[in-house]
């Protein structure tokens, strides 16, 4: 296994540009991955540039040992962190950027969880709805066919069995997977408090799908999935390649050239192993490098004419970075619980999403005293004072992997033999947990800048992430926690944990620093997310949501991604 | 709980080598691609399993042999930590006791290894020797125990992390055999899950 090579590169790798091609994109991601194969597979010549390695698919077990083993920290499993990855935190709270964030062909998907859910339809319109942060400039109905494909793209489990869900025009490509052990152990108490629950879309397989195997249940979904049956974005950059795309690792993208009037993107330039700079050529650029690299490569593209950045006119570019927050509860219960046996959850609420504060349980009863009835009734009936101030949305998980593995806790004790057999057993088999997710609203004070006073490999200034909570994500934690314990006390099991405003961390969800909008003067990209200063460059990805909802964002970015494709195609 | 050729094979899968079901994986089994193990090598590893395993596993021997011969044939860059390791355990016991690792009683042997530090120390390959013993040797063994079935069901867990059991005992309510197949996750959730149906509704 190799950190530093890529496999089977020996030397040999031609990273030479191409003459001037169709299509430069940066970043093989799936925001990036999705483009360069759907463009691709239109005729079009197209040049991938990523800036880490290629990692051999035969080192992924070996890759699980690494993320099981303690001797290894996580970020060694993908090669994260190091001179190349360097950042700074100078925000309100220590932001861990190289936590869950990968560079390779892959991206951050060769790490993620792999849940895959729609954002919904209030989610595009926020301002409108809620009365804060803004309205994207595209409806749900606008991405719902994109929705549809990029499910299909990436293989989702799923069942149709979600009553907050937006509507839906197909089935799933797979049948959901089956609720575990535990589900079941949470679905009598939630029904009694009246808290429905639901299957979760996954990008795993339930059964084959793409060529690739079912789940092998290896338990290691985040950080590495050796069977492949979880969907990361090498999928398409082979089907990219399979097209004719050539997709090129170890070429971390230095800066983007334009034309003499500072119209039109000409080159990316971009540098290689061997110490060498190149330039890429291209009749259209997307930019596909994360919620943070983005914004950095348009800062550190700055010119006469774009003195402040790349695309940059509004001064948007690196503004607005939004996260989701963890909130969770775990304890143990006098059953087996089961847990630790797959590393994907089976079960999840959405009812607290457009209502973050609908009421549950005792908050249900005393609407029924006031006559509001037991499903909620009018929203402004219900027993929460005017006076109290907004919450934002709220994704309840009943995880399956709470509580410790015990192999991970046999190579971290300090004991052995039988000892540690009786401390594994008393440790393992009656945990549960509630975890979640809380949307953020977009804040300009959060933000990537750039911190000339220290560089990365390449000389360049790092990112400089600013990052705090606010009031209302906070608040909104703490209502997730108020329910979460709720469906844990009402099993009678004792509460040992609690992840709650103080110490909530981010779901490594990088939102908002290139965002979306009509208008140039306050947003970097318009509805086709191409930029509003640059004819012919898009940014596909996260960065472009003007708001994050509180879902994991992939199967947003994909469906963007796709649409993308055929703008840039229309374009060409 | 008897060790099986298959808890061996499982180890070495969780281990990301790549043996097929086929090879004899013996200590001396004639390959060159592999080095031969020194009668040092077999005797010390099996005895630190015998401590650091629990008593009620047999099977040991057959086990510790497939598993390490796997494990060196796939990954030989491991064959001078796994040899340095054992030589530093072995010399400290002969320093010690004035006999091998090996022939030291289990009681001695478990007392000579908290007396190194093995048992605090945070496992390292590149560490100092007890930091080293703790990687090489009893975490390499604690972790092919901890990740086979066999294993696993010490523990309760059929399918431990880093083993590719499916998925099915996750929806059990208890190991397979204990009660049959018991009561799955879908019979306790109202309605089960739908299949693929329900076009065009919310």
């Amino acid at each position: 296994m190799t950190s530093g090579g890529s496999a089977g590169d020996g030397g040999t790798t031609d990273r030479t540009p191409s003459d001037r091609v169709d299509v430069c994109v940066v970043g093989a991601g799936p925001a990036g991955s999705l483009v360069a194969h759907r463009l691709a597979a239109a005729g079009h010549e197209v040049v991938v540039l990523e800036a880490g390695e290629r990692f051999d698919p035969a080192d992924r077990r070996a890759r699980m040992e690494r993320a099981i083993r303690p001797a290894h920290d996580g970020g060694s499993v993908w090669g994260m962190g190091g001179e190349r990855d360097r950042f700074t935190s100078a925000g309100e709270r220590f932001y861990p950027l190289n936590s869950a964030r990968v560079k390779g062909v892959g991206g951050s998907t060769l790490h993620w969880q792999g849940m895959v859910m729609r954002l919904h339809e209030k989610d595009f319109r926020l301002h409108s709805t809620w009365g804060v942060g803004v309205d994207w400039p595209v409806s749900y109905r606008d991405l719902q066919p994109y929705y549809a494909r990029a499910e299909r793209a990436l293989g989702v489990a799923g069942a149709d069995d979600n009553p907050f869900a937006p509507p839906r025009e197909r089935p799933f490509p797979m049948p959901a997977f089956e609720p575990s052990h535990s589900d079941s152990l949470f679905a009598p108490a939630c029904e009694r408090l009246g808290i429905a629950t639901h299957s979760v879309p996954n990008a795993r397989n339930s059964e084959a799908y793409d060529d690739r195997p079912t789940c092998q249940g290896y338990g290691t979904c985040q950080p590495v999935c050796p069977s492949g049956a979880k969907y990361d974005a090498t999928v398409h950059a082979r089907k990219a390649e399979a097209a004719g795309a050539r997709v090129i690792d170890r070429a971390p993208v230095q800066r983007l050239e334009h034309d003499r009037a500072g119209d039109r993107v000409e080159a990316a330039v971009y540098a290689t192993p061997d110490g060498t700079q190149h330039r890429q050529e291209a009749r259209a650029f997307v930019v596909a490098c994360g919620g943070v690299e983005s914004p950095r490569l348009l800062l550190l593209s700055r010119s006469e004419e774009h003195p402040d950045g790349l695309a940059n006119s509004s001064g948007a570019v690196g503004r607005y970075f939004t996260e989701h927050l963890f909130a969770g509860v775990g304890g143990r219960l006098d059953r087996p619980t089961r847990q630790n046996q797959v590393g994907f959850n089976t079960t999840e609420s959405h009812q607290f999403y457009d209502d973050p504060r609908a009421p549950f349980g005792p908050e249900r009863g005393s609407a029924d005293a006031t006559g509001t009835g037991a499903d909620g009734g009018d929203p402004a009936d219900r027993p929460v004072p005017d006076e109290d101030p907004g919450l934002s949305s709220i994704k309840l998980e009943f995880l399956n992997y709470a509580g410790p593995s015990p192999v991970e806790l046999a190579l971290g004790a300090d004991e052995w033999g039988d000892d540690l057999l009786e401390s594994l057993r008393e440790a393992y088999g009656s945990a549960l947990a509630v975890g979640g997710l809380v949307g953020q609203l977009p804040r300009k004070d959060n933000r990537i800048e750039l911190d000339p006073s220290t560089t990365d490999d390449h000389g360049n200034p790092v990112p400089e992430v600013h990052w705090r909570v606010g009031d209302r994500a906070a608040r909104t934690v703490e209502r997730a926690n108020g329910i979460q314990r709720a469906v844990l006390e009402e099993m009678n099991a004792e509460v040992t944990w609690t992840v709650g405003p103080a110490d909530t961390g981010p779901a490594f969800h990088h939102m908002g620093t290139t965002r979306m909008g009509a208008d140039p003067a306050t947003s970097v990209v318009n509805a086709r997310c191409r930029t509003h200063d640059l004819a012919n460059l898009w940014i596909s990805g996260s960065s472009v949501f003007p708001t994050g909802g509180a879902m994991n964002p992939t199967l947003t970015i994909a469906a963007l991604a796709l649409r993308i494709a055929d703008h840039v195609d229309e374009a060409l | 709980m008897e060790l099986t050729r298959r808890d061996a094979l499982a180890a070495l899968a969780a281990a990301g080598a790549g043996v097929g079901a086929g090879v004899a994986l013996r200590w001396s089994d004639g390959d060159p691609a592999t080095r031969e193990f020194r009668d040092v090598d077999r005797e010390t590893l099996v005895a630190l399993a015998e401590v650091v395993y629990p008593d009620d596993v047999s099977g040991i021997d057959g086990f510790v042999e497939a598993y390490v011969v796997g494990r060196v044939r796939d990954r030989p860059d491991r064959v001078a930590g796994i040899a340095e390791a054992v030589d530093r355990l072995d010399g400290t016991a002969r320093d010690r006791f004035d006999a091998p690792f090996a022939d030291l009683s289990p009681a001695d042997r478990d007392a000579h290894l908290e007396s190194l530090g093995v048992d605090a120390a945070d496992p390292d390959p590149e560490g100092i020797v007890p930091e080293r013993i703790r990687y090489y040797l009893v975490n390499d063994l604690l972790y092919a125990l901890y990740t086979s079935p066999t294993g696993g069901r010490l523990v309760g867990i059929e399918n431990p992390q880093g083993h590719p059991g499916g998925i099915d005992s996750s929806r059990r309510s208890g190991p397979e055999g204990s009660d049959g197949r018991s009561v799955t996750g879908s019979d306790h959730v109202p309605g089960g899950r739908p299949e693929r149906s329900g076009e065009g509704s919310r």
